[in-house]
């Protein structure tokens, strides 16, 4: 296989999971990060404490995770053709792919959010602050670093998943990776996949960790990140600026 | 200005029950500092929680300012929008600070007033007042992290005072600080309560804090105030813990054949030079064994051990000479030399 017959097949491929992933990521925070936040909000001591509501999210969410992907494709069959009125192509793709991406963001956004020091939440409280307040302007901001590098992870995971929507004609990276590389030996294409893939994961999780890096360094708590240090050179140190007064 | 009745908190875990608060009466009065202090445990956490009602009591009532914020409550665990209005009316400051890390300085004093819905111009010029109120007009662009503890709480102290309150709560506001920076926080406190007529509840471990600020103060065990009053009504109560441990006298009695005398001075006697009169009327030799004493007010109060030569029958004039003078005596050892020759 040449150059030339592989390029329109991968750049095809590219398109297909950056469109499966997109979309299933964006369901995956709009609906994953307020359920992560109710999981906290309603467990015994949270705000909106709520035990039973809390026993059936953490249970909905529990189910979600524990499916293999492929299983919870062919489960939500029925589902996805109600949604989107087909069971097979990319768009038939992207609904159990967010489905999945779901409870794994959600999860994560939980353990984020309960990172958050309760004293930050009493604060406002005392201010007179309400459920919402809270939400929008401690859980959230506070917790946005975590946020950030819970989205890097899910988009990895999905990127992962995505591979699996071969199965329903989803096409993209892996499927091609399984259909020319493994099923018509074309091991070229598949190591090419394989090296796309690897950039991919590795940009995204760059691009990810420096964003979350970003937002802790301005709280000039110093994150773990000798390589990125020259990039701070223009900022004062905290531990001097802490000297100095 | 806040009065607590019959306040009573217990926590109930897994069947367990503690008891944090025991019916406490507490009444801070308008303008004044008042200090509530009591070992880890003693409840006072719980106290001050209660009084802007983060914790829910399980009976009695809180009234600030005249209003009763436990009628405000309602029943559910939620705040209602009467009792948000209430607190935003008490600024709190807090032992770890409490500010948000992804907030400027300025941001942090802002977020009160963003929550009272006041508009973007008048919260930074708001901010920035108090900003330079604390003395921190040239961080306002700072981040938490970038900032001393000291510093620190200086803008949760402007943050507390955003919403113009008449009562601010002190949550061991000291007790993460070190000695230097504990007084400079106090004494913004202390000028705080006096240019701005703010009522101020703070509750400490130190006795340090209720000593160099406080007008009034209790001490808590076990949930309950043992002892409450100005610092002068607790100086003249015989045998005050609070009193003995915010003027603590030692000293032991150099030989038999002489008498040791606590002497307590509050009030107007104690501008008198008691001590040197004392002497020089009786041709008495005295010896200072130990004094504990502060000028509060403008008035001079404390504590002060002092020997007399011979024994207790021999000084019962120039201890009548102190009684008159409107000095508290407590004569050491004597009360126990009576109980014996009662029993006789």
């Amino acid at each position: 296989m040449t150059w030339s017959e592989m390029q329109p097949l991968l750049s095809q491929a590219c398109s297909e999971t950056f469109d499966m992933v997109l979309w299933s990521t964006l369901i995956a925070v709009v609906v994953g990060l307020p359920l992560g936040l109710l999981l906290v909000l309603t467990d015994r001591g949270g705000l909106l404490q709520n035990v039973v509501a809390n026993k059936v999210i953490g249970q909905i969410v529990n189910v979600g995770r524990s499916l293999p992907f492929i299983i919870l494709m062919v489960a939500l069959m029925s589902f996805t053709r109600w949604v989107t009125g087909t069971t097979i192509g990319t768009a038939a793709a992207v609904v159990p792919l967010a489905i999945g991406g779901i409870p794994f963001f959600a999860r994560l956004v939980e353990t984020a959010v309960r990172e958050v020091d309760g004293g930050l939440v009493e604060a406002v409280q005392s201010m007179g602050g309400n459920t919402w307040t809270i939400v929008r302007k401690v859980l959230v901001p506070e917790s946005l670093p975590s946020l950030i590098a819970s989205t890097t992870t899910t988009v990895i995971a999905l990127i992962g998943y995505s591979a699996m929507a071969g199965t329903v004609g989803g096409g993209g990276l892996g499927d091609l990776a399984v259909r020319y590389g493994y099923q018509r030996f074309e091991t070229e294409l598949m190591w090419i996949t394989v090296a796309i893939l690897a950039v991919v994961i590795s940009l995204i999780q760059f691009a990810g960790d420096f964003a979350a890096r970003a937002l802790h360094r301005r709280g000039g708590r110093s994150g773990p990140a000798p390589r990125l240090r020259f990039l701070k050179a223009a900022e004062p140190d905290p531990a001097e600026a802490g000297k100095a007064a | 200005m806040i009065t607590t009745s019959g306040l009573t908190k217990v926590y109930r875990s897994r069947g367990r029950e503690v008891t944090a608060l025991d019916g406490v009466d507490l009444h801070v009065r308008e303008g004044e500092v008042y200090g509530v202090i009591g070992q880890s445990g003693a409840g006072k956490s719980s106290l001050i929680r209660c009084v802007n009602l983060l914790e829910r009591p399980t009976s009695g009532t809180v009234t600030v300012a005249g209003q009763d914020l436990t009628a405000l409550a309602g029943r559910g665990p939620r705040a209602g929008k009467e009792l948000r209005q209430a607190r935003s009316r008490i600024g709190m400051v807090f032992q770890h600070f409490n500010l948000l890390s992804s907030r400027t300085v300025q941001d942090n004093v802002e977020l009160p007033l963003e929550i009272l819905g006041v508009s973007g111009k008048e919260r930074s010029r708001k901010a920035l007042a108090l900003l330079d109120l604390v003395g921190l007009a040239d961080k306002a662009k700072s981040y938490p992290a970038q900032l001393s503890g000291g510093q620190k709480q200086r803008v949760g102290i402007a943050r507390a005072l955003a919403g113009d309150p008449k009562v601010l709560l002190s949550d061991e506001a000291t007790s993460a600080l070190d000695p230097e920076t504990t007084r400079s926080i106090l004494q913004l406190l202390r000028d705080l309560n006096q240019q701005l007529g703010l009522t101020v509840l703070l509750i400490t471990h130190e006795m340090d804090v209720v000593k160099s600020v406080c007008d009034s103060a209790a001490l808590m065990e076990k949930g309950r105030i043992v002892e409450s009053g100005t610092v002068s009504e607790l100086l003249a109560t015989p045998g005050s813990e609070l009193a003995a441990a915010l003027f603590p006298l030692s000293g032991e009695r150099t030989g038999a054949e002489r008498t040791v005398v606590d002497v307590t001075f509050h009030g107007e006697a104690a501008t008198r030079p008691v001590i040197s009169q004392l002497s020089r009327t009786y041709n008495i030799d005295i010896s200072i064994l130990g004094a504990a004493i502060d000028t509060v007010g403008g008035l001079q109060i404390g504590r002060m051990r002092i020997e007399l030569p011979g024994r207790y029958e021999d000084n019962v004039v120039p201890i009548g000479f102190l009684r008159e003078q409107g000095l508290q005596i407590d004569v050491v050892g004597q009360e126990a030399v009576l109980v014996k020759e009662g029993a006789k």
